[in-house]
């Protein structure tokens, strides 16, 4: 939250000297209340009362940078709770366990989740590297997984392990998860010295927000905090009120951002931890670590992640036109479809599959979904025969068949009537069934 | 200085909804805080999961529904398997027969199957349509004349049929209407205060605002949900106080993640894992926006989404 005028007026040098163009030094902090005018167009504030200031009018959650080159990520930085308020700036992220003994056995399937949905690359971005007792094997399962280009999370309590730890991966900037109650003195220098984010866990909110009260009283505010609990409904409960207390309450003290143990809660039922995956990407993790990342879960998963973390104002459209596929030339049928980058994404990727070439005609349709776009009267027989006619369809393509959507079936008569001498067809409702339905096309 | 807890209580709620009849009636809404705040005030009615068949048939070509439904074949049978899955809160019949583009079953018929199903079930049972509007309010009426006396969820009334259905399944046979709208807040609500202008009271309907699958413009859904359950206990808004029905199964099922054969998409493992895993992400991420009961398909999406609301509440 803003500081209010009168307490910017207070720390003011209370000259009237008008040489920030306003009258008096009250009308000035007014108006940097307001955020109207920057502090700096005052030259008298004192050194220490703009650190105040800027404190204060500082976003209530922090962004943390972790990681290094290719692997680095940003976190928290959230001003709203809801998206529908502003946006969401960063995305939750997913981070997969490693251990001695597990490593060889898991890393494989690790990687095999990597693929691009609508522009965007779906992969495990971290991997959590836990410690198991033995320091001289932990040194050496990190160098292994720091060799897998993912960030790393030190899953680590033990100060010594985690410093011989830090010997060989700092310079990757992981995240040293390992300061507790108990330890946070100890980590808190280890994780200064060697420039790395400080993960905080305390199993319950009033002491978590103790220690980190206590970190932040030694100096270190590049923490994140690990608001996993014994339950399933306590870990729920710290997540939300982390975030929160945060934003809607401006305390400090907890505008970090969360890491969520889901492999920890979820009891060893993979589809439960699903689950938890999702609710702590609703529900404000910043970082969920899981113990594996099925194929099947992350389709899903990436999915929902995706749409959550879209920007609201901004709908994910593709420039309407014509898009040859598969080396189509002006020989090559017509399809068509509509201009929301969903969509184009969906049904692009099955005509590419079916190796035919066609002419993909992508209508200014607002943006919408098939339906939404047909609901709202922006997909019709009309609004095809147009973009046909605009765009010189009749002579660019000699080959006048027409393929339509199926969830929009009903246009068929209409354009057959508005487009004579084009063979219009009718395709299956989902896009999936593009490819056999084109093999069995005969036209 | 220790963390101080401030507490979102609302002095709004959600409706209470009761769905069935005798012993085994589920209540639905009820709570005054976002969905699972429980450390803001306690809820007293969580979330409940129903599980869906089709009149249509099952798919069993997937070995879980196949060894859970075993040999069931008829809708009475599939229904006394589908009421014994582990964390079933309510069974809801899908009509899909009824579909005039496909085997355009009577409304007497699904009536009577309704009702054969309803005789041999005590669970508390909601109904969807096959989706298109003028035949759905014909099948409604059939089936809520059929079932009167059994408290059912007629799923749904919309802009396009809320009249027949509020003034047949809800005015005269006394069932609970969900009402049903496009993603939007404005239509939902819209839609609620012309349902209550007939005369039929907000206390007994359930609000279906719309959904999708997970990766497929669920953003909007997400938003509505926050939305609503914003307007509803934070402005106290009455006509949007209804519980939400969510039925996931119609969505999820259909998209490719889903329908996708092992051959076609080797790389993605099991089709039924990767239906459960839809359903559930997808039914999570409606519970944990404001969903009070969402309706899913397999028998495993049932058994861990009931894991999840008991260990949250
Ligand atoms: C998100 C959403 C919205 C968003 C818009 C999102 C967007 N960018 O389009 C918002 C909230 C703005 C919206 C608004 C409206 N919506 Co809307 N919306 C949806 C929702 C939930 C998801 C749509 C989506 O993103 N689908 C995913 C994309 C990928 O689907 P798709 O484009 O259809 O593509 C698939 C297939 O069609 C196929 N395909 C596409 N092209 C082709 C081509 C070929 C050749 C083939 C083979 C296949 C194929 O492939 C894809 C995957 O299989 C749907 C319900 C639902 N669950 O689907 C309702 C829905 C589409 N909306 C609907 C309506 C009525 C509206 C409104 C008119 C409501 C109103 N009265 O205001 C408005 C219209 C907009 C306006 N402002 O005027 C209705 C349409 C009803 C109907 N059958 O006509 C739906 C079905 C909801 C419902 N059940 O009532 N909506
Ligand atoms: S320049 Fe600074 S000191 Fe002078 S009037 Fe403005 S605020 Fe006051």
């Amino acid at each position: 939250m803003a500081l209010k005028g009168l307490d910017i007026f207070k720390i003011s040098p209370k000259k009237n000297c008008k040489e920030c163009g306003s009258p008096t030094c009250m009308a000035f902090s007014m108006k940097v209340a307001q955020g109207a005018v920057s502090i700096d167009a005052c030259p008298y504030f004192s050194e220490e009362a703009k650190a105040k200031l800027n404190e204060a009018t500082a976003p209530a959650m922090k962004t943390i940078t972790v990681g290094a080159g290719e692997t680095e990520h940003k976190l928290g930085g959230e001003t709203v709770l809801f998206r529908h308020e502003k946006t969401f700036v960063n995305k939750t992220l997913y981070a997969v366990n490693v251990c001695e003994g597990c490593f060889d056995g898991k890393i494989d399937s690790i990687k095999k989740v990597d693929y691009e949905r609508i522009g965007e690359r779906e992969y495990v971005e971290f991997l959590n590297v836990q410690f198991t007792g033995d320091k001289d094997k932990y040194v050496d399962l990190v160098k292994k997984a720091k060799e897998q280009g993912r960030a790393l999370i030190l899953d680590c309590k033990d100060v010594d392990a985690a410093a011989a730890a830090l010997e060989v991966c700092a310079d990757c900037k992981p995240i040293l998860n390992g300061a507790t109650p108990d330890n946070y003195a100890a980590m808190c220098e280890l994780a200064t010295k060697c420039g790395v984010v400080l993960g905080v866990s305390a199993g319950d909110i009033d002491a978590l927000y103790d220690t980190v009260a206590a970190l932040e009283a030694a100096g270190n505010k590049n923490l994140v905090l690990d608001v996993t609990c014994a339950t399933i409904k306590d870990t729920f409960a710290t997540a939300v009120q982390v975030r929160r207390a945060a934003i809607k309450d401006t305390d400090r003290t907890f505008g970090y951002p969360s890491i969520v143990d889901v492999s920890k809660i979820c009891g060893g039922d993979t589809t439960l931890e699903g689950a938890l995956a999702s609710l702590f990407t609703m529900k404000y993790g910043s970082i969920i670590v899981m113990s594996e990342m099925k194929y099947s879960e992350a389709l899903a998963l990436y999915g929902l992640r995706q749409n959550i973390f879209t920007d609201p104002q901004k709908p994910m459209k593709v420039e309407p036109g014509i898009y040859p596929l598969n080396g189509a030339d002006e020989n090559a049928i017509c399809v068509t479809t509509v201009d929301f980058a969903l969509t184009y994404f969906v049904v692009s990727a099955e005509l590419e599959r079916s190796g035919v070439p066609l002419n993909l005609l992508i209508t200014d349709a607002g943006g919408y979904s098939v339906l939404t776009a047909w609901a709202a009267g922006k997909l019709s027989s009309g609004s095809i025969a147009k973009f046909i006619a605009e765009n010189d369809i009749e002579n660019k393509c000699k080959n006048h068949v027409l393929i339509i959507p199926g969830k929009v079936a009903v246009l068929k008569g209409e354009l057959e009537d508005k487009l004579p001498g084009w063979k219009i067809i009718t395709a299956p409702n989902e896009a999936v069934g593009l490819v056999k339905f084109l093999k069995e096309l005969n036209v | 200085m220790a963390f101080k807890r401030v507490p979102q209580k609302f002095n709004a709620s959600i409706n209470k909804v009761v769905v069935g009849t005798g012993d085994k009636t589920i209540t639905l809404g009820g709570e005054n805080v976002l969905p699972f705040y429980t450390f803001d005030a306690p809820i007293e009615n969580k979330p409940k999961v129903g599980i869906m068949i089709s009149d249509t048939g099952l798919d069993k070509t997937l070995p879980g529904i196949a060894a859970f439904y075993g040999d069931a074949e008829s809708l009475v049978d599939v229904a006394k398997k589908a009421v014994t899955a582990e964390g079933a809160d309510f069974l809801a019949i899908q009509l899909a027969s009824a579909n005039p583009d496909e085997q355009d079953a009577s409304p007497e018929d699904c009536a009577a199957a309704c009702k054969a199903v309803a005789d041999a079930v005590d669970m508390p049972i909601a109904v969807i349509g096959c989706g298109n509007r003028d035949k759905d309010a014909k099948v409604f009426d059939k089936v809520a004349e059929a079932l009167s006396g059994k408290n059912v969820m007629i799923l749904s009334a919309r802009e396009e049929n809320y009249k027949n259905v509020v003034a047949s399944a809800g005015l005269a046979y006394g069932q609970k209407i969900g009402a049903e709208s496009a993603v939007d807040i404005n239509l939902a609500k819209q839609l609620n205060t012309v349902i209550t202008q007939m005369g039929f009271s907000g206390e007994n309907v359930v609000m279906n605002v719309g959904t999708a699958a997970a990766g497929y413009g669920y953003e909007y859904v997400a938003s509505t949900l926050d939305r609503i359950t914003a307007a509803a206990l934070g402005q106290n808004d009455t006509q949007l106080q209804m519980p939400i029905v969510t039925p996931v199964a119609t969505e999820t099922w259909n998209v490719k993640e889903c329908i996708a054969t092992e051959e076609e998409a080797p790389d993605w493992g099991s089709r039924e894992q990767r239906v459960i895993d839809m359903e559930v992400i997808t039914a999570t991420a409606d519970l944990a926006a404001g969903s009070n009961a969402v309706i899913v398909k397999h028998p495993a999406s049932v058994a861990v989404l009931s894991k999840l609301v008991n260990e949250l509440i």
